[in-house]
């Protein structure tokens, strides 16, 4: 059983598993809204979004993660706002303002010259970088994530399921929505150092996706989801260690090796199953 | 005063065309109101506005006296289709209790009275057997039901249902009517739209006739009259051997056609 703890005799592997553990969950439970409001979109456009924040925190010598939490706020509220003006369809403000804020990050990007490394690093995550504030950054947002989910668990679920129920009791479905785009923008602020923005998108709809397919109520997808993050999470860790690969690469193939084998054997909605019996009949 | 729904003047644009104008209506206290008109004649811009769902160009609405706006607690309402997602994982049992959150009740523990009459309410709609099934394997009258047991639940003093025998089977039809009579007993306010003038006519204590604006209200003697119908249905509506037959189009263009409806007669 060596191999198992041999990577973590190094600090930086330790710090490396807390951080992926961190993601995992949180990715994974956040996600679930992402995979059933179908805003698998807006996930990665606000992931590529942050970049300015990075650059301009980069460039004054801030913490890369605090700028990255400010563009994400920023991207999250304006898409929010122009959406709700009601004259512009949400996937199109979405488009806007992801496109913007990339184009944004790349013009600042590139008058720091010689930033090559560390814009590989936020594409597409340094796990093994990850600093002792930067883990309290990260587990600090992501308990403030998941505590807001569990608190306004009732309002979530109404909203996403049935907005208009919503409405007549009274729930303020806009600010919800708004709330939810921000938890959203702070998880993938989390995930930065781990998977990085062009992969946190895999994170946060991989996992859910494979526990919707195993589960029937949303708080036990949300649990299979988080041990499905985890389980990725670590066993990327590890396949990164002993094959010498990119963490962030390694986690999100072991997502989708999990997500691939739900969607063949999961019972009663995996490929298999429902090829054995024929599809029932709905009688509406 | 012993109205619990009032009406003053109520009009909804949708942009520059009034879907409702000007309609004032008070509804007393257990009264079982059916809500009839042609297509487009406001019945369900009427219900969306009860909830707050449109606004209101002008007029007001009144709830036991007090402004809806600040005061819905007690109006539950069903619509025609809801439009949710039906893979979205939630059973039957969640749908229903989702009757018991609302105003205050977002962060409390749920109690054994909250579990109770969800339960009460499924039983009532007779799909306590189905309590622990996804929604998405229900068939299309029994999503009805999980829909109206959940607006049961939430104990309301008005509802509001919207077509709730369109496109439904036998069965939902006879338990929507069932669950009618016996909310006569708490009493419940009840509104259902229907363009079924026969059903309207035979079971509904009052009857408010729309067609943009309020045509007529009262008993179904006095509002199913040729010239109210007349006014209502324009050109649709036939006079044979004393009896009123009122010819819409029904079921907002999926294929059936016209239907004739029957009133106050026997063939």
């Amino acid at each position: 059983m060596g191999w198992l703890t041999e990577p973590f005799v190094f600090g930086f592997m330790q710090r490396a598993l807390v951080a992926s553990v961190i993601v995992g969950v949180v990715c994974a439970v956040i996600g679930c809204y992402i995979v059933l409001r179908s805003m698998a979109f807006l996930g990665d456009a606000l992931a590529h979004a942050i970049l300015p924040g990075v650059a301009v925190a980069y460039l004054v010598g801030a913490n890369l993660l605090a700028g990255a939490l400010a563009a994400g706020v920023i991207v999250a509220v304006g898409i929010s706002f122009v959406t709700k003006a009601g004259t512009i369809r949400e996937d199109t403000a979405i488009g806007i303002f992801f496109a913007a804020a990339l184009a944004l990050g790349v013009v600042l990007i590139s008058t720091t010259g010689g930033y090559a490394v560390d814009l590989t690093h936020v594409l597409f995550g340094n796990v093994l970088g990850v600093s002792a504030t930067d883990l309290w950054i990260s587990g600090g947002l992501a308990l403030v994530v998941l505590l807001a989910i569990v608190l306004l668990y009732r309002q979530l679920l109404v909203v996403s399921f049935d907005p208009v129920f919503g409405r007549t009791l009274g729930l303020r479905t806009h600010a919800l929505r708004t709330g939810l785009f921000l938890m959203l923008a702070a998880t993938i602020v989390v995930s930065l150092r781990t998977v990085g923005v062009a992969l946190v998108a895999a994170m946060l709809v991989t996992p859910p996706a494979a526990a919707y397919l195993l589960t029937r109520r949303l708080p036990a997808m949300m649990a299979v989801s988080a041990l499905i993050g985890v389980v990725s999470a670590v066993g990327g860790l590890y396949l990164s260690y002993y094959l010498d690969v990119a963490s962030g690469g390694a986690v999100v193939l072991v997502a989708t090796a999990i997500f691939v084998l739900a969607f063949l054997f999961a019972p009663r909605k995996g490929v298999l199953w429902r090829l054995r019996r024929p599809r029932r009949v709905r009688a509406s | 005063m012993n109205d619990l729904l009032e009406l003053r003047d109520v009009s909804v644009f949708y942009g520059e065309r009034a879907a409702l104008d000007s309609v004032s209506l008070s509804v007393s206290h257990g009264a079982q109101i059916a809500v009839v008109g042609p297509n487009g004649a406001g019945k369900s811009t009427l219900f969306k506005a009860m909830m707050g769902l449109v606004s209101l160009r002008r007029g007001e609405m009144l709830i036991h006296g007090r402004p809806a706006s600040e005061y819905r607690d007690p109006v539950a309402y069903v619509p025609q289709r809801e439009e949710v997602d039906w893979r979205f994982p939630v059973t039957v049992s969640d749908v229903v209790s989702m009757g018991r959150y609302g105003r205050g009740r977002w962060f409390r523990r749920r109690r054994a009275s909250d579990l109770e009459i969800a339960r009460q309410s499924m039983e009532r709609l007779d799909i306590a057997a189905l309590a622990e099934r996804p929604i998405g394997e229900l068939s299309g009258g029994q999503q009805q039901r999980v829909f109206l047991a959940r607006a049961l639940a939430q104990e309301p003093h008005v509802l509001l249902l919207d077509e709730p025998f369109t496109g439904v089977d036998i069965s939902t039809k006879e338990a929507v009517l069932g669950l009618l009579s016996s909310l006569r007993e708490r009493p419940v306010t009840v509104l259902v739209s229907t363009h079924d003038l026969e059903l309207a006519s035979a079971r509904f204590d009052e009857i408010v006739l729309l067609n943009g604006r309020l045509i007529s209200s009262g008993s179904p003697e006095e509002v199913f009259t040729e010239e109210h119908l007349q006014a209502a249905f324009g050109g649709q509506m036939v006079v044979v051997n004393g009896k009123v037959i009122a010819v819409d189009q029904c079921c907002g263009g999926d294929g059936h056609g016209t239907h004739g409806h029957m009133q106050n007669g026997t063939p």
